[in-house]
């Protein structure tokens, strides 16, 4: 039985995985590789900024953003399931 | 107790501690054997991802490759975790969702067609064999090093205990021996990194001891910043800077990542878990795992470099320590007094220096560089087995499922029952198991070449496949099978052309776009997208249950 909030479930899905991949995108390849001479020049501690999200940071930040999307979606799924069994109960 | 009491000790209780798992995991049924019975929690199958996905080469080569890379490491660091988001996010909850057992299984219901399941079946043999064989060279190379065991003896060990858990317990023994091998793996690749970093920084945590000052004995001042130091004045590239084209270092970023979530025996771990949030669950926690060993890879590779540097450089070739010749004997450090003074001379520069060391040094033997004690140098030999054997038998599985499940009862004797289906998959594990052993014996001389581009051929065709068939509804069997065949075909001939057929002309000036061949997957997953979608247009739409598939796949689980 296709349920009526399928649209509505897979439009939030596609925003919160666009959103994600965004940061990610940001941190790998744009701090890591294409900004990395730029972020060298800040320095923190012994690192220097841009070597330190190549070979360390945007390990850490892909963790968060794995974790930020299980946390999500799970509300995601919780609020599909309650809306489709209201549906189900205002139809009986 | 010397090193070689401790190696033994500790490869017989690890190697007893799998059988006792095979024993324990015996199964009976298909379902059990493919998937686990889908009841792997989702922590377990974290750390059997990760022990699946930790090869022989991430355990033994990574660090010492990053340590001759410098600041390009990156590419292996960043590429080899950032492809968990990618499963995460694109991948994973679907596929679970989907609920069968392999990944050409995806592919030939998908996109409704035999061409399509056995392009897929084809390239899923070719990844994972390519990918084997350098397992169990591997597993002969840390037992022919640490055992003085001969190769051919290292490789048999090695094969005879992955056929026993393997062909008893299935997925379902696997699954459980991996979980065992992470904590052994993990364990083995931490202790020398602790050790390591306490003594070079003060700091426990290798992490922190990256960006910290060395100690008085050390030197003093900044790791990173001695290192860079050290490595100008000695003709070395500088450690923090990047050697590689920016483009270059972008596109293996890419293919790398790609490549991981498209490998098939990464992608079936996500289908032994009870539901689709325990799918998304166990990526995370797979990336947690796997990050305890990404993260502390380059502080090893950093402390390695200095280290070794300050132990050889201008001293007298006599004073060596007893390690020095102990892999002088391997051939894994060659010394060459060219100027005939007695010292050794380590520079950057080819016309004087005298000293030639293998990357893979930098772990398998940087314990007894650092003066650590013995149990702790025993420790590698296990962890280096661990990493080499698990990763085997997750792609043993994918060769001995591709045929019993997609090639033989999906395609070709549909007839056959469940119990001749268990058989078969037996038998072809068995068969994959000898294969691989042969080529782990007698190691085709491109073998090592080739693993890295196994990635490249999965970034190029698994990909774009199965991210279309979920995220575009309108994706039908010509697009995937002609963009399959597109991004495959590419990915093959260019690696092929640069690495085989002319050598001579593998250089930035040759490589399109300055891309090598190591990051054109990422190139032949785009050109798979581009023909699929082409393709897609002039060609009539999936039928209506298909899409109905696809609507089904997207909805979530109602428990």
């Amino acid at each position: 039985m296709p349920g009526r909030n399928d649209d509505a479930y897979w439009k939030a899905n596609i925003r919160l995985v666009l959103s994600l991949l965004a940061v990610w995108f940001l941190v790998s390849f744009g701090a890591g590789i294409l900004l990395v001479e730029v972020l060298d020049n800040i320095r923190v501690g012994g690192f220097k900024l841009g070597f330190w999200m190549a070979q360390q940071g945007s390990i850490f930040v892909f963790i968060v953003l794995i974790f930020v999307y299980i946390n999500r979606m799970d509300t995601l799924d919780e609020r599909y399931r309650r809306s489709e069994s209201d549906r189900e109960d205002s139809t009986q | 107790m010397s090193v070689q009491f401790w190696t033994f000790l500790f490869v017989i209780l690890t190697f007893g501690l799998y059988i006792g798992i095979a024993i324990w995991s015996r199964v009976r049924s298909t379902q059990d054997f493919y998937v686990a019975g889908k009841h792997v929690p989702p922590i377990a199958n974290g750390m059997a991802t990760a022990a699946d996905w930790m090869s022989a080469a991430s355990f033994i080569s990574m660090a010492g490759l990053i340590s001759f890379l410098g600041r390009d490491g990156a590419f292996y660091l960043m590429g080899w975790t950032g492809g968990y988001v990618l499963l995460a996010l694109l991948l994973a909850p679907y596929l679970r969702k989907f609920g069968k057992f392999t990944v050409p299984d995806f592919i030939g219901d998908r996109y409704y067609s035999q061409t399509a399941r056995l392009t897929a079946v084809f390239c899923a043999i070719v990844i994972s064999f390519v990918y084997v064989c350098g397992q169990m060279q591997g597993a002969g190379i840390v037992f022919s090093r640490f055992l003085e065991v001969d190769i051919v003896y290292g490789v048999m060990i090695g094969m005879a205990i992955v056929f026993f858990y393997a062909v008893l317990g299935g997925m379902k023994g696997i699954t459980y021996t991996q979980v065992a091998q992470y904590c052994v793996l993990i364990f083995a690749f931490m202790v020398p990194a602790i050790f390591i970093s306490i003594l070079m920084t003060g700091q426990a945590i290798p992490q922190i001891g990256f960006g910290s000052q060395l100690t008085e004995s050390f030197g003093g001042g900044y790791l990173l910043d001695r290192l860079d130091g050290l490595s100008e004045q000695l003709g070395f590239p500088t450690y923090t800077e990047g050697q590689r084209s920016t483009q270059d270092v972008f596109f293996i970023t890419a293919a790398l990542m790609i490549g991981t979530a498209g490998l098939p025996h990464v992608i079936i771990r996500f289908f032994t878990v009870p539901h689709v949030r325990d799918a998304r669950k166990s990526a995370g926690y797979a990336l947690i795992f796997i990050a305890i060993l990404y993260t502390t890879a380059p502080a090893v590779a950093a402390f390695a470099r200095a280290n070794l540097i300050n132990t050889v450089d201008n001293v007298e070739y006599s004073a060596m320590p007893e390690w020095f010749s102990k892999w002088e004997a391997t051939g894994l450090i060659t010394f060459d007094d060219r100027n005939a003074d007695g010292l050794i001379q380590y520079t950057g520069d080819a016309a004087t220096n005298e000293l030639e060391v293998n990357r893979d040094i930098m772990v398998l033997a940087n314990p007894e560089i650092a003066e650590l004690p013995n149990w702790v140098v025993a420790l590698v030999a296990a962890g280096g087995l661990a990493a080499a054997l698990s990763t085997a038998a997750g792609l043993l599985l994918v060769i001995s499922s591709a045929v019993s499940h997609d090639l033989l009862k999906r395609a070709y004797m549909p007839e056959i029952t469940e119990k001749e289906e268990l058989r078969f998959a037996r038998m072809s594990i068995f068969m994959a198991v000898l294969v691989a052993g042969y080529f782990g014996i007698n190691p085709p001389a491109y073998v090592a070449q080739v693993v890295a581009f196994a990635f490249g051929l999965a970034a190029a065709s698994f990909f774009p496949a199965i991210v279309m068939g979920i995220f575009n509804r309108r994706m039908n069997r010509h697009g995937a099978v002609a963009g399959m065949i597109a991004g495959f075909g590419f990915t093959a001939l260019y690696i092929i052309f640069f690495r085989f057929v002319n050598p001579a002309v593998d250089n930035a000036e040759n490589w399109l776009f300055g891309i090598s061949p190591e990051g054109i997957g990422s190139v032949g997953a785009l050109i798979n997208l581009l023909v699929a979608w082409t393709v897609c247009r002039f060609t009539p739409e999936p039928p209506a249950e298909i899409q109905e598939l696809v609507a089904d796949i997207r909805r979530p689980e109602i428990d």
